[in-house]
């Protein structure tokens, strides 16, 4: 549903962001982007939605080019495809159903939104959302008054009340601590699959990332340099993307864990039980 | 270097030499500045004047103790006049002031070539010229009178909350403004989501501050005939009525103080 | 539980903005204040529509001066009133800067005893509250007319303005520098010179860069009410109904301005 071609970025300082990115992404697929910061992560999702503006190349999102798209018909595209941000990237004095609600705004007109005038189906939309993500007790404090987790939250719902055919999350935990960030990742990675949304996730925490993904995309210098499985990810490949570093180290903890694999050394298994038992499968919400 | 060594001695200075000297010379150039300046001034000074100012100061005191009290009943009216050539002058200020810091600020204004620079140019002359030559010009203009000094205030409030607030836009936090633009928001929208909450109270505080600065201005724009209270001081001043002015110096005393303090409540109100 | 899913029939939930003041009494009893205000104050007004249009030529006639501004014609009044409103800039903001550093001494109320700390602090308000136009009335009526009474008046203003920023440096510094100073068995000067003026001296600097700047400005106008500078030139044009000479003028301290502005930022960021 998503195709890049070509994609490449040079910023005007001369330097080179990206370097001819191909890639793909199928309905439905959770993808995370790894590598070392200044490879191109963050400048890859912003491409997607024109935050910045490629030097060259195509995207395409269902079979309508991104692009080259101009200012009205790129807003409406923009509508399409949801974001998270690292920081959060709430508007700090506004309301937390204002930062929800603020989702919507590609749908309606200037005037609505300044009276904060939104369609009953949006606000009975945006409790769902607030409830689905576990902060329905927070709708009428400000958004500085929330703990990093309930904000990444509020990022959350803001996004889907899109109704986003995919999503583009920047970093998503972080800021966040090591628990808050597995419920974040699991909540997004649920209600994905909830809703068959498709999402890029730029994370640089490699074991966080093939906890909950399917596909792993490995960038380094502005070039795709892996993209497969997470169980195929090893020290070798990780050395190809990140550089040289005891990345053993990483795999000794999972050859501890899987004292049955004495061998598989350099492979690091997917940690698929770990949210099993720990604090992420539980559901964030009490409903 | 601070430390020499000079027969086996070791020796600290506070500043090398090249420092030190360039230390005396600013303060050489500084005061010959200072001295050339003062000689200038001391020229055209009548210096017979001068000595005889203790003896005028003696005088004016004297004439000052002793307040007309019963006066203050026929400057209330002006008072009323000037708190509102203040309060009008400034929220006229402030809703010009607005759309033009938003034509200023280089993260908002439609065109960095064509707009910018003349909304900046706008912000800088209104700047330079103090609101007494606006009230100057407007009084000849419009004929004397409240309206004169509602406009020269706003005139010069104009520059000072547009600078201030131009610069506040330059500095909101752009994470949630890219946030805002991600959703597929208009441009319209991007400002009053992503930007306005920002600056919001900077606006506040910056209008309340001018205000308060305002009412100061406000009480001498009638010495050019801008309305306000400086009408009866001019008049006080014109007939050396001097216990006059006495009383119309404690009301603008008591004045200033409390728009001071409720600026000041204001402003602590909103960080 | 899924986000598509139909729920039942429950009740429409609503949401409206919260208002900025949450109690409606205290809300549209401001509201009705600031609109009552509003009526009385406009209401006060009194417009002289007669005298309105029959100025527009006059407005027309300046803003021709605007467009043809005639710098040559009075020239020399130019001159001569710019540099005795330099003049009085560089002397009076001197003459203020050495003054007001006694003054934020005594009003800074952890160096001053409780008496000292009042009469600085009345010094401060005195000369903040009155305009410098009022302050150069009293001065002319004292010294006469002339630069020195300009010179006065903004060096007077500069004390409350700097004084005032001053005291409120000191009041914040920090006291563990201070302590270290006094456990060393330093007088009250060494403590002043060691432990407090390293950390106020820059800004203090900067602040008083940023008064020339204001001086600058004031030395402007206070020539209307005679207390030498520019604006006396700039009153005695207009006063004549030169329009294009007083544009010159007005032109020239825009100019200056920016000048004074631009050359004490950069030394502030030199210096700092």
């Amino acid at each position: 549903m998503l195709t890049i071609e070509q994609l490449t970025k040079r910023y005007s300082t001369g330097d080179l962001a990206l370097d001819s990115v191909d890639l793909q992404v199928t309905k439905g697929q959770v993808i995370a982007l790894i590598g070392p910061s200044g490879a191109g992560k963050s400048t890859l999702i912003r491409c997607v939605n024109r935050l910045v503006e490629p030097t060259h190349g195509r995207i395409w999102l269902n079979n309508e080019q991104i692009t080259g798209l101009r200012s009205r018909s790129l807003r409406r595209m923009r509508c399409r495809i949801g974001m998270i941000f690292q920081e959060y990237a709430l508007v700090e004095r506004l309301t937390v159903m204002e930062n929800v609600l603020s989702g919507r705004l590609g749908y309606i007109g200037f005037w609505r939104s300044f009276f904060r005038r939104f369609p009953e189906t949006d606000i009975e939309r945006a409790f769902d959302l607030l409830e689905r993500v576990g902060i329905e007790d927070m709708v009428d404090k400000r958004a500085d008054a929330l703990s990093g987790g309930q904000r990444q939250r509020v990022g959350i719902a803001r996004a889907l009340i899109q109704n986003p055919e995919i999503l583009l999350i920047d970093e998503p935990t972080a800021s966040l601590d090591p628990k808050t960030s597995r419920q974040i990742m699991q909540l997004i990675v649920d209600l994905c699959r909830e809703s068959g949304l498709a999402a890029i996730i730029n994370i640089h925490d490699v074991q966080l990332a093939m906890m909950f993904v399917e596909r792993v995309i490995g960038l380094r210098q502005g070039r795709v340099v892996y993209d497969g499985s997470p169980a195929q990810l090893n020290a070798a490949r990780l050395t190809e993307i990140y550089g040289e570093a005891d990345w053993t180290g990483t795999a000794r903890e999972e050859q501890d864990e899987q004292r049955d694999l004495p061998t598989s050394a350099e492979v690091i298994v997917p940690l698929i039980e770990l949210p099993e038992t720990g604090v992420g499968r539980q559901r964030v919400v009490g409903s | 270097m601070p430390v020499t060594v000079t027969g086996g001695q070791r020796c600290w200075q506070r500043r090398d030499r090249a420092a030190q000297l360039r230390i005396w010379l600013v303060w050489l150039v500084g005061t010959a500045l200072f001295m050339a300046a003062w000689s200038f001034i001391s020229a055209q000074t009548i210096w017979m004047f001068v000595w005889d100012s203790p003896a005028q100061a003696y005088d004016l005191a004297s004439r000052m103790v002793n307040p007309r009290w019963d006066y203050f009943e026929r400057i209330l009216w002006p008072l009323w006049d000037t708190i509102n050539i203040a309060t009008l002058g400034t929220l006229l200020g402030v809703i010009i002031a607005i759309p033009i810091a938003f034509l200023a600020a280089h993260n908002t204004t439609p065109s960095r070539a064509l707009i910018r620079p003349l909304a900046l140019l706008i912000i800088v002359s209104s700047r330079s010229i103090n609101s007494l030559i606006w009230a100057l010009l407007l009084v000849l203009i419009m004929g004397p009178g409240i309206l004169a000094g509602i406009i020269a205030i706003a005139l010069r409030s104009i520059g000072f909350i547009g600078k201030l607030l131009y610069e506040a836009i330059e500095e909101v936090s752009n994470e949630p403004v890219e946030a805002i633009e991600a959703t597929g928001a208009s441009r319209m929208q991007v400002l009053s989501y992503g930007i306005w909450p920002q600056v919001l109270p900077t606006v506040a505080g910056i209008s309340v501050y001018r205000w308060d600065i305002n009412i100061r201005e406000a009480t001498v724009l009638g010495l050019v005939g801008a309305g306000g209270i400086g009408i009866q001081l001019q008049a006080s001043i014109n007939n050396l009525a001097w216990n006059q002015v006495t009383v119309i110096f404690l009301a603008i005393l008591a004045t200033v103080f409390v728009s001071e303090w409720i600026s000041a409540r204001v402003r602590h109100a909103l960080i | 539980m899924t986000l598509l899913e139909v729920r039942g029939s429950p009740p429409p939930r609503q949401w409206r903005k919260q208002p900025f003041i949450v109690n409606p009494w205290v809300r549209w009893g401001l509201y009705l204040g600031a609109l009552v205000y509003l009526v009385l104050a406009i209401g006060s007004l009194e417009f002289n529509w007669a005298r309105i249009i029959a100025g527009m030529d006059r407005g027309a006639a300046f803003i021709a001066g605007f467009l043809k501004p005639d710098f040559t014609s009075r020239w020399q009044d130019i001159y001569e009133g710019f540099l005795e409103s330099l003049t009085m800039t560089v002397v009076a903001t001197v003459i203020g800067v050495l003054l007001s550093i006694p003054v934020a001494l005594g009003a800074a109320r952890n160096l001053a005893p409780l008496p000292v700390y009042l009469v600085c602090r009345g010094i401060i308000a005195v000369s903040r509250a009155f305009q410098e136009i009022i302050i150069a009335i009293v001065f002319v009526a004292m010294f006469g007319f002339g630069p020195l009474a300009g010179v006065a008046t903004l060096a007077f203003s500069s004390i409350g303005f700097l004084a005032k920023l001053l005291a409120e440096d000191i009041e914040d510094i920090d006291r563990q520098q201070v302590e270290a100073i006094q456990a060393t068995g330093a007088s009250w000067l060494q403590i002043l010179n060691y432990a407090i003026q390293p950390q106020v001296a820059a800004r203090f600097i900067g602040l008083s860069l940023y008064r020339l700047d204001i001086n600058f400005r004031e030395s402007a106008v206070i020539g209307i009410v005679g207390a030498g500078g520019i604006g006396a030139t700039l009153n005695t044009a207009i006063a004549r109904y030169e329009y294009d000479s007083a544009a010159a003028v007005l032109l020239c301290i825009i100019a200056v301005v920016l000048l004074v502005e631009y050359s004490s930022g950069f030394l502030r960021r030199r210096l700092l």
